[in-house]
């Protein structure tokens, strides 16, 4: 008897191992695609969109590369929306883990497969997750014996912050200048005082100039231009911020349209029109400002009005820069106008226009709230400034929830060593078949500094063994030196594996733990899998 | 065949267009059907456990949903044989019904069709297999209540209550943390209880999830959460003892339903329409302001300026709420939902202890908390996880373990679980066929063989021997005369699962088997299947 189709057409199912290989070959094919993006020497991609324009982006952002792949595979779409990087969701969601996106891919792809390789053996996966973790426990236990925590000294914590910063953006676009730029980040973040409401930064790009051009700002700064014939500069400004129609205010009573019968007629409603407008801008004026912030288009009669006065009135702030403003400024947002007394104005000590390139911008200084402050990026193109931009973005990312989480740990491969070696001794100590997927874990995590060195062009296999003898003797502090290996390859070997805490080289441990924990739970989701069952795609209409 | 002869003598055809159908009969319509059915069976049936795996779907939108919960498998796998659908029915009003055991109803299903079909192969009538079933169901749903054990717990004792949950949520992605989401599941459904009556409303439970934090951060508020903010970002953030104005008409000048047109054609007129209008907002603020409301929940939105007015008279107010948190806010705080201004009263006001804006991570997303309400019985779970696809599977598991506290609530019978109770039926069943005279007798012993294949796939499925493991266990259950002996399947190192606290709802286990039982009835009275070969 022929067994039916049991699903529709076009729906294909794998079963058992088949379902398996396509998980692996699926994930390890990112994999290897990202891989060689890691570490301080890692390689850029250029992207082309499918869109209009063919739109070129250069990134070594693992978090932009995969959001910017089409993939057909399940297992490769899962990886990546375990890292939240739908393509439609805005940047701001890879927070969270912020700079390690990289990593997590290559850890989950490494731990796979090690999976693959224990499955080859008769290893049920089951057995295979709970080995790894436990591994994972270890290993989180591992790091955490060896982190270091100086919030206390304020010195010394901001000198982890800036050797993070300068981490995480040693492999970026920005490693020319990453003092510059780390410097700024780090001042950027402390002035957060503790939030990580990233939003109080703005960063403004302008094209021009060289990256080493660019400057952090203590004010806030508009991307709008000044009304003419309105003061340029103003001190001790009173700012109104507000948001409300200054083109014609039309009735909003249901219905209500304008029927005359003669031309005069038009001209007498027009004047009430007309009337009505200056009273409002009069009270508005009433309200001691001298500068006059709107959401919406201001006419050119008002402007007029404004500019008479001697107020300084910009229009069409988009909503975010009006909030951001008013936050700034300490301001209210206002719609109505009638009671000057009760609304509160922003202030600041001086408002002007200033130039960058050959843009002209408002600049607000000496703002009542000293969080906000702004970074203007200069570039030689937009794909450089772009790239920078995600670059800071990264490093403000993981210093911001470093100063909630003050806990550092070395970089350049030394906590995967450490964790390596605790979780072989645990391998050692487990009987039954856990151990060897305990040991698999071991190795993954060793992946990850061979594959740091190997993009560097150094000997891998032999870095990490140095590295792991280097590990046995009791608080090592060993790593692999990218950075000085490139530079004198023709001494001896020895010194590629260096001291990290006298190099500098640090990293968040928050942003290592988030790495272990989302490695493991993507690997692990993946290899629950034992069937992949794919429905009909939903056919398009065709609107020919 | 479908040609009949008048009585002219001349042959018609009784199914039109007879060609263009496809047609089965007889035993081979049965086998056909058995075959669909074991075949969504089989793809279940690595689900089951603890050790189940999980299944990946590719939906026609190209989403991915990683699962091991049998309703939502069949659900999403959108099948197109008729049995097959049946099945998934099946397993659907097992989630509605019970909540739980949607995996084990299927399989359980799936081995009756395979017996069934080894017994039609001997030449029984199908009827008569459909009635050993029937016979053979009954005596297991009476053993099951033989071997039930009453289940204690108190409103100060819930320990036993968050164990059974973990139990379900053990077999789940979640099972990292299944300790504090059995403790939020146990905690919501003993809030939500009525344990005079026995009776639990599952709609007062909101489950809400968001992208970001960790499955750890989930937790369970005694109120509402509402995916909203403040409408204007200066008002306050955090209210206490609001007095909630529940609102279902706009803050905007009134629309008359009957079409009308102002007509403005002096400048008086102009000018009174203005005034009006500046009127008509100043009115509602003030309403809202003098029943001595200090929040108001607006179902639409407001104009720029009547929200700046609320602000400035110190109103704080949400905006764009939906209908369904709308009725939910009402109930938890014990207001009325106003359709007019003019209806507002002091009385329908809702209460809420605390009302707070809580923003997370470093992006813009902020929630409305509203707590310590006046009815405290609505309350909402809120899972966080890293992705999306942990929340949806989460959520289904939070519901699993919801159904399972919920049943307890109501019935407080419990049989043990990993096999136990199938096992102890299959010895009953097994004993009671010998008793019964006739052709049955045989429909009765594939029955219990039946009931086998549950421990047997468990046992499977967690990588053990399963015919050495079955038979071990089963002498294990007649000589020590104990029910509660099943698959170790979490290698704790005891077959008896009281000690290892696996346990199930009587009126789970034994909905799976009538339910089971049914539908495998059904399918095995179909003698006819017509398919047109085409759409």
């Amino acid at each position: 008897m022929a067994v039916d189709r049991i699903l529709k057409d076009e729906a294909s199912e794998e079963k058992g191992d088949r379902a398996r290989m396509a998980t692996f070959v699926g994930a390890l094919a990112i994999v290897d695609l990202i891989k060689t993006t890691l570490g301080p020497k890692g390689m850029d991609k250029i992207l082309q969109s499918t869109g209009r324009g063919h739109n070129v982006t250069v990134t070594n952002d693992g978090a932009t590369i995969m959001k910017s792949l089409h993939i057909d595979n399940p297992a490769a779409k899962v990886l990546i929306v375990v890292l939240n990087l739908k393509p439609d969701i805005s940047k701001t969601q890879d927070d969270e883990v912020g700079d390690g996106t990289t990593s997590v891919v290559v850890l989950a792809g490494e731990l796979l497969r090690e999976a693959e390789k224990l499955v080859a053996m008769k290893i049920h996966p089951m057995t295979i997750i709970s080995g790894y973790r436990m591994a994972t426990e270890c290993a989180h236990n591992a790091l955490l014996k060896k982190v270091v925590d100086n919030k206390l000294d304020s010195d010394k914590f901001r000198s982890d912050l800036m050797n993070i910063a300068m981490t995480t953006l040693s492999s970026k676009i920005l490693s020319q200048d990453k003092e510059h730029f780390a410097n700024m980040a780090v001042d950027a973040v402390m002035r957060l005082k503790g939030s990580t409401n990233l939003e109080a930064i703005q960063i403004i790009k302008k094209p021009g100039g060289s990256l080493r051009d660019s400057f952090l700002d203590e004010g806030f700064i508009l991307d709008k231009k000044i009304g003419v014939g309105q003061p340029k500069r103003i001190e001790n400004a009173k700012i109104l911020v507000s948001n409300t129609a200054m083109d014609t205010d039309k009735v909003k009573i249901y219905g209500a349209r304008v029927r005359v019968d003669s031309m005069a007629k038009v001209a007498e409603i027009e004047g009430a029109e007309k009337e009505k407008m200056r009273e409002k801008v009069k009270k508005i004026i009433g309200h001691g400002i001298n500068c006059f912030v709107n959401r919406q288009l201001i006419y050119n009669f008002p402007e007029e009005l404004f500019a008479d006065a001697g107020v300084l009135a910009i229009e069409h702030a988009d909503f975010d820069g009006i909030e951001r403003l008013a936050l700034v400024t300490g301001g209210e947002i206002a719609s109505t106008f009638d009671n000057p007394e009760s609304v509160k104005l922003g202030e600041c000590k001086l408002i002007e226009e200033i130039m960058i390139g050959e843009d002209r911008l408002i600049h607000f200084s000496g703002v009542a709230l000293g969080q906000a402050c702004t970074i203007v990026l200069r570039g030689a193109s937009e794909h450089v400034l772009d790239e920078a931009e995600r670059s800071l973005h990264d490093a403000l990312c993981v210093l911001s929830q470093t100063v909630n989480d003050s806990r550092v740990v070395h970089g350049g491969g030394w906590p995967e060593m450490v964790m390596a070696k605790d979780v072989d001794d645990l391998a050692r100590k487990t009987p039954g078949k856990k151990s060897h997927a305990i040991e698999a874990f071991s190795r993954a995590l060793q992946a990850i500094p061979t594959i740091i060195a190997d993009n560097a062009g150094l000997d891998s296999a032999e870095l990490i063994s140095k590295l792991r003898a280097e590990h046995q003797k009791e608080d090592s502090t060993a790593g692999i030196d990218v950075i000085t290996g490139a530079v004198s390859r023709l001494e001896s070997l020895s010194c590629h594996v260096g001291d990290m805490a006298a190099l500098g080289i640090s990293e968040s441990f928050k942003v290592k733990q988030a790495v272990l924990y989302s490695a493991i739970e993507a690997a692990e989701g993946l290899l629950r899998v034992d069937e992949i069952i794919r429905c009909a795609p939903r056919r398009r209409e065709d609107r020919m | 065949m479908a040609l009949a002869f008048d009585e002219y003598g001349r042959p018609f055809f009784i199914l039109k267009e007879q060609e263009s159908k496809t047609r089965l009969r007889g035993l081979d319509a049965q086998k056909s059907n058995i075959t669909a059915g074991r075949a969504v069976a089989r793809i279940l049936r690595s689900s089951l456990g603890p050790k189940g795996m999980d299944k990946m779907l590719q939906s026609p939108d190209g989403d991915i949903t990683i699962t091991n919960d049998g309703a939502t498998i069949l659900e999403q796998m959108d099948v197109d044989n008729q049995i097959a659908k049946l099945m998934v029915d099946l397993s659907r009003s097992q989630d509605y019904e019970i909540g739980d055991g949607t995996t084990g109803v299927v399989v359980m299903a799936g081995a009756l069709l395979e017996q069934a079909g080894n017994l039609l192969d001997r030449g029984i009538h199908p009827i008569r297999i459909a009635e050993g079933y029937e016979v053979a169901s009954r005596m297991a749903v009476e053993n099951l209540e033989k071997i039930a054990h009453k289940f204690e717990f108190g409103e100060a004792d819930v320990e036993p209550l968050i164990q059974t949950c973990m139990t379900t949520l053990s077999s789940k992605i979640v099972n990292r943390c299944k300790r504090s989401l059995a403790e939020i599941a146990v905690k919501a459904v003993l809030a939500v209880a009525d344990l005079e009556r026995k009776d639990v409303n599952l709609d007062l439970i909101k489950v809400e999830g968001k992208v970001g934090g960790k499955l750890e951060d989930t937790e369970l508020i005694y109120g509402i959460v509402v995916d909203k903010d403040m409408s204007h970002p200066q008002m306050p953030k955090q209210i206490e003892d609001a007095k909630i104005a529940i609102l279902t008409c706009p803050f905007e000048p009134p629309k008359p339903k009957t079409k009308h047109k102002v007509d403005i054609d002096t400048v008086e007129k102009f000018e009174t329409l203005r005034k009006q209008e500046q009127q008509y907002f100043d009115d509602m603020v003030k309403k809202c302001k003098d029943v001595g409301a200090t929040l108001v929940i607006c179902q639409w939105g407001f104009d720029d300026e009547a929200n700046h007015l609320l602000m400035h008279r110190n109103l704080p107010a949400v905006r764009w709420v939906g209908g369904v948190e709308l009725e939910l806010i009402a109930i938890a705080t014990g207001g009325r939902i106003v359709p007019r201004f003019q209806e507002l009263t002091p009385e329908k006001l809702g209460l809420a202890g605390l009302v707070r804006e809580k923003a997370f991570g470093t992006t813009k997303d902020r929630m409305l908390y509203i707590e310590h309400c006046a009815n405290s019985r609505a309350v909402t779970i809120f899972i966080r996880g890293g992705n999306k696809m942990m929340i949806e599977e989460t959520k289904r598991s939070i519901h699993d373990a919801l159904c399972v506290a919920r049943n307890l609530v109501r019935n407080n019978s419990i049989v043990y679980g990993g096999g136990s109770a199938e096992i102890a039926c299959s010895l009953a069943v097994e004993a009671g066929a010998d008793r019964y005279p006739g052709v049955e007798q045989y429909a009765i012993r594939a029955f219990a063989e039946a009931l086998d294949s549950i421990p047997m796939a468990l046992a499977e499925n967690s990588g053990l021997q399963p015919i050495e493991t079955l038979s071990a266990v089963k002498h294990q259950q007649v000589k020590e005369n104990n029910p509660c002996c099943g698959i170790d399947c979490s290698d704790i190192g005891t077959n008896d699962m009281r000690e290892q606290n696996v346990f199930e709802t009587l009126i789970g286990k034994q909905q799976q088997i009538l339910l089971a039982t049914q539908v495998v009835k059904m399918i095995l009275k179909i003698d006819d299947v017509i398919t047109p070969s085409e759409f």
